[in-house]
């Protein structure tokens, strides 16, 4: 059986955008259909990752070049303007130190034995905390039940010692599913080779807590070539609870200040005239 | 390749990782473009100048492979002097006759008197050479060459003097391509073409749906073999099919004019008995030499004991044909009031087809329907649910079809096999059950069969003897009767006769009726009795060859022409390219493949000039299926619109043709001149000034009839759509997201809009040209429906092979839900209002009949 920390490599470079991992996902788990509607925002209809969208790729039509993806590797200008089309599927991140997990009063959120972030369905109670916990939008509660649903790492496929069905179905070995360490060397060689071959805008998101200390590093994390916006991606995802501690020294200090001011002016009251 | 064939894409993304240069030519930026490492927009239509000024680069810079080209080519060959090309005559070769058609003598080899084909279709269209002896390719070894190709009328000079036109200025001007982009693909191409390194060509039928679709794939053919790209790993040109197993529909076969294995269909009056067949069709040289040994096995699988030497083996119970049969030409003859009866099985021609409404008004005609397919789909709805119903102007009532419609059984839920695109068959096993009525097509036709030989068997009549004599004597498994399909493979392989053993292979197929063979390229499928399609050997237990894995025709070797991979001597060109080569201890060819040539005939042997048959294969003829062997980069026969491609204009197009301004289109075009067929022939005609192409998307199959139930791709592009560019959204004043009218000489439909940067104006023949995208996944039944882009197609074809003109024609957009669903077919009147006041000419004086052509003077 598989063990140990896994996760998702993204490498969007070699994304062509046929959403195999969208219609995977959703038929290994059995996910209903988010409604029929033309969004008119290039190829994506599916819009955002939700409670019932657990892979979701987006497309960002761009006026600039991007080396070996639509324009020449040399930087050569030959045709007709800058241009290039990125296509990201995303996925929960499944991150290090999970906000959702951490804001979920009822323990229907844990972390597997995989080190994946799991809700658990019958333990859920639609509170909504993990929602507003989670700094990449990725939970959602679904209209009719109110609990909150997102990948699940395909947790009952690693149980089998299968790969999860995004990774299983994706053609291009864009989605690379494995063990975290052999992940992260596995992405730095291509960050490596990207960049030899000219290709210098390639650079991983959320790989470990050097590059994202707001999440600790995410499980599921990308190789990118554009700033995280583009993609949808927040630039410095922050748990909430990361912020705890600090919020609390502040709050004391603000208690210590009123108290002072309390203080203050009960003496100044009592030295009054 | 990424956007309708995304899981075959992955060798493709693999190559790239390994470091392979991705070149992509479209007209629109798809999925593919945004992988690749260059990527070339074209003017829709305009492929043949493009790859034409690739072929002209390739000569003029002197970077063919010499010793390829010389030895592998006709090039050396020399040509009948009564020979003109398209410089010579404005645009067309000798031979054009007014029957609208060519007499190819003019362009044979001198002193061979005509060259007969691998295949053809001579009966049909009366190839130089059919019934005549003398001319099926006797003295083919008596032609002359010039091996300094400098002879003025050896191909090669002649290949070169064809494209001097196709010069990068040209290719700017016709295809819309920047001279600086064209240069780079050029070089490109070269530098990674020679004895150490190939090029691959893959295309999908963008290429082919044009009145010159053949012709795309003949510039390909040329520029591949002057580069040295065939039957040499890497290389090759790749045909990446519509459906699945598409090609073994085409291999065994469901053509109209094709039987197993691409023997020609007999003709009535010139086949009347075997003799006159074989002598039609067999060629006196090389590999097609042995079809005899093809046909008869073939009649003694479907006649068994009833063929015997005496009845000619049954041949005349074989259908025959009368004519032209293809798709267009009988759907026109439907609504013409002239067919009784259609079967129509996994296709979906109402939507799926060119010019649906005209489809759906033959099918109005037809006495009885049946249509086999997963859902009720258009074409089993088109009395019910049609677009011209809902607006009434066809009464359901008024309908005489009978309609049958029987649901058929997936993939999953029956045993057989796919061919894929490198001819290679791979089984799949039943999963589960099909669910109520659900029933294969091997059930369908076998009991449909078996049906016909009850009502047949007490007729005397000599024309139901065919019927009678059907062997149809598979065993039958299970509470269905299904038939036992490992039967019906074992016949497709052959067995002999006598003892019912399988063949190894086609080799072993012999013309006394000793043999018999369902379909000759398929024999040894079943060698051994083993159903050598469903081996699954992993790659980490054998050769990078993968050998054991499935099964590929011919006779399982994964490379055809693999002689053409090592140098005359029998040697590999390069280390690095090493695949097949003459083993001089063995006396023998071999290599990771199974060779393709007569395993023990030294790359030394010079057949003597008399020499018959497979012993007229010399050692350096690699290409064995042609009469003299070698690579036509000039074909004397075997096409009905010249034997060098030109760049001709589609049927529609907004501009004249700017190489050939004498002559706009392709003069052999087949066109269908209906009142519910209109063309727009004006080019520069404000009232349909873009071009149209259709295409696929990933997210949906076809015309929709498998992807558009299914919730999960529905909401993935939920919606009919156009996709145009920024430059013409602002001119029209479309927004992203709305609605736009397109419009044809045929129909109109709406759709929504996409404004996209993929798209981009181009300027070609010294104007500015607008071309809006259609994916034609849509139609009018279905969890989610749509406008067909189909409907918008004209019938208009390619004379070799009667494929449809889906990828260029001309049309216009309004923004907003302007449609009144108007059809040509239907509504009486032409969409073209106001008529068009002239147009210039398409062809050259005299070249076709003009009864048909709108007026070409301006009205006085």
């Amino acid at each position: 059986m598989t063990t140990g920390q896994m996760g998702f490599f993204t490498d969007t470079t070699l994304c062509i955008g046929c959403k195999a991992c969208e219609v995977a996902c959703k038929q290994w788990n059995q996910l209903p259909d988010d409604g029929f509607r033309l969004t008119g925002m290039s190829f994506d209809n599916t819009g955002q990752l939700g409670a019932s969208t657990w892979r979701h790729v987006a497309f960002v039509e761009r006026p600039e070049a991007l080396p070996g993806q639509g324009s020449p590797l040399d930087g050569a200008k030959l045709a007709d303007g800058a241009f290039s089309w990125l296509m990201m599927s995303d996925v929960c991140k499944h991150c290090e130190r999970a906000g959702c997990l951490e804001a979920c009063p009822t323990g229907a959120i844990l972390r597997t034995e995989f080190g994946s972030v799991y809700v658990q369905p019958d333990v859920c109670n639609g509170c909504g905390y993990c929602v507003s916990a989670c700094p990449f939008g990725v939970v959602d509660r679904r209209e009719d039940d109110g609990r909150a649903w997102k990948c699940t790492l395909c947790y009952d496929r690693l149980k089998e010692d299968l790969v999860p069905a995004c990774a299983k179905a994706c053609p291009t070995a864009s989605i690379q599913f494995g063990e975290i360490g052999e992940l992260k060397e596995r992405a730095r060689q291509r960050v490596e080779q990207l960049h030899e071959r000219g290709v210098g805008e390639a650079y991983l998101y959320g790989a470990d807590a050097v590059n994202q200390p707001g999440t600790e590093g995410l499980h599921a994390f990308f190789l990118l070539c554009d700033v995280p916006e583009k993609y949808n991606l927040p630039p410095d995802p922050v748990v909430p609870t990361k912020k705890l501690g600090e919020s609390w020294r502040a709050m004391a200090w603000g208690i210590a200040g009123l108290a002072a001011l309390a203080v203050g002016s009960v003496l100044s009251a009592r030295s009054g005239p | 390749m990424a956007e309708a064939h995304p899981v075959g894409f992955r060798w493709v993304m693999e190559a790239k990782n390994r470091g392979a240069t991705i070149i992509h030519v479209d007209p629109r930026f798809s999925r593919t473009s945004s992988v690749a490492d260059l990527y070339v927009r074209i003017r829709p239509g305009s492929d043949i100048a493009f790859l034409g000024g690739l072929v002209r680069y390739v000569i003029e810079n002197e970077r063919y492979f010499k010793e390829y080209v010389l030895h592998y080519t006709n090039a050396a060959t020399l040509i009948d002097e009564r020979f003109r090309d398209t410089e010579d005559l404005g645009g067309l070769f000798s031979g054009w006759d007014p029957k609208e058609a060519y007499d190819p003598e003019t362009w044979q080899y001198e002193g061979v008197g005509g060259v007969v084909p691998a295949t053809g279709h001579k009966e049909v269209f009366a190839e130089k050479g059919a019934g005549r002896v003398d001319l099926r390719g006797v003295k083919v070894l008596r032609r002359k060459e010039d091996p300094t190709l400098q002879h003025p009328r050896s191909v090669f000079q002649i290949l070169r003097r064809h494209f001097s036109r196709y010069t990068p200025e040209m290719v700017e001007d016709t295809c819309g391509v920047p001279q600086a982009l064209f240069l780079r693909v050029a070089e490109t191409l070269c530098q990674n073409s020679g004895r150490d390194r190939t090029s691959a060509f893959c295309y999908a039928v963008g290429w082919t749906q044009h009145t010159v679709g053949v012709q795309y794939i003949r510039t390909a053919s040329i520029l591949q073999l002057l580069l040295g790209n065939m039957g040499r790993t890497g290389g090759g040109i790749l045909a990446l099919r519509g459906h699945t197993t598409i090609q073994g529909s085409t291999d065994c076969a469901t053509l109209y004019d094709l039987l197993p294995g691409y023997l020609p269909m007999p003709h009535a009056v010139q086949d009347a008995k075997l003799e006159n067949y074989v002598r039609n069709n067999q060629p006196a040289t090389h590999w097609w030499s042995e079809m005899p040994k093809y046909i008869v096995s073939l009649l003694k699988a479907w006649y068994g004991e009833a063929a015997t030497r005496e009845n000619d083996f049954g041949f005349g119970w074989l259908p025959q044909l009368t004519g032209n049969h293809s798709h267009m030409t009988t759907v026109a003859d439907m609504a013409d009031g002239k067919l009784k009866g259609y079967f129509v099985m996994g296709e979906n021609p109402a939507a799926g087809s060119m010019n649906g409404a005209l489809h759906r008004k033959g099918l109005r005609k037809l006495d009885w329907l049946v249509v086999r397919d997963f859902p009720l789909n258009e074409t089993a709805e088109f009395w019910r649910t049609a677009p011209e119903i809902a607006r009434g102007e066809v009464r359901t009532e008024d309908i005489q079809t009978e309609v049958f419609f029987f649901p058929a059984a997936t993939h999953t839920e029956k045993d057989g096999s796919f061919t894929n695109t490198q001819r290679m068959l791979q089984w799949h096993h039943k999963a589960i059950e099909a669910p109520g009525d659900c029933r294969s097509d091997l059930w369908f036709a076998y009991h449909l069969g078996k049906r016909l030989k009850a009502m047949y068997a007490g007729s005397s009549l000599e024309r139901d003897r065919g019927i009678q004599a059907l062997t149809l004597d598979y065993p039958v498994l299970g509470p269905h009767d299904e038939p036992d399909v490992q039967a019906v493979v074992k016949e497709i392989s052959g067995f002999t006769v006598a003892d019912g053993k399988p063949v190894p292979g086609f080799t072993k197929l012999a013309d006394d009726g000793s043999t018999a063979c369902g379909c000759w390229i398929y024999s040894g499928v079943y060698a051994d009795g083993v159903n050598q399609a469903a081996r699954r050997k992993p790659r980490s237990q054998q050769s990078w060859v993968a050998p054991e894995w499935g099964w590929a025709w011919p006779a399982n070797r994964r490379l055809m022409y693999n002689r053409a991979s090592a140098d005359p001597e029998g040697k590999p060109w390069s280390e690095r390219k090493r695949y097949v080569w003459w083993d001089e201890a063995q006396k023998r060819w071999s290599g990771y493949d199974v060779p393709d040539f007569v395993a023990d005939r030294p790359p030394s042997y010079r057949p003597p000039p008399d020499a018959r048959g497979l012993a007229a294969i010399s050692g350096i003829d690699p290409f064995i299926m042609q009469a003299d062997g070698k690579g036509w980069l000039f074909a004397p026969s075997g096409l009905l619109d010249g034997p060098l491609p030109t760049h001709y204009e589609p049927l529609e197009s907004v501009i004249p043709n700017p190489i050939y301004p004498e002559q706009q289109c392709n003069p052999a075009r087949d066109e269908y001149p209906r009142r519910e067929n209109p063309y727009h022939l004006p080019y520069d005609d404000p009232r349909f000034p873009y071009v149209i192409t259709t295409y696929r998307l990933t997210e949906h199959h076809t015309a929709g009839g498998m992807s558009r139930w299914l919730s999960w791709l529905c909401e993935l592009q939920p919606e009919m759509f156009c996709e145009i560019s920024r430059e013409l959204a602002r001119e029209k004043g479309v927004e992203n997201a709305g609605w736009v009218t397109i419009t044809t000489a045929r129909a109109e439909i709406e759709c929504r809009v996409l404004v996209t940067d993929r798209f981009k104006p181009l300027r070609a023949g010294g104007r500015v040209i607008h071309t809006i995208g259609l994916p034609y996944h849509w139609s009018y039944v279905g969890r989610i429906t749509g406008d067909p882009a189909n409907e918008l197609i004209p019938f208009v074809a390619d004379p070799n092979v009667s494929i449809q003109e889906s990828k260029a024609f001309t049309g216009n957009l309004r923004p907003g839900r302007l449609s009144f669903g108007r059809r040509a077919a239907t509504d009486g009147v032409e969409l073209r209002q106001p008529e068009p006041p002239f147009s210039p000419p398409r062809d050259k004086p005299g070249v076709r009949d003009p009864k048909y052509l709108p007026a070409q003077e301006p009205p006085k």
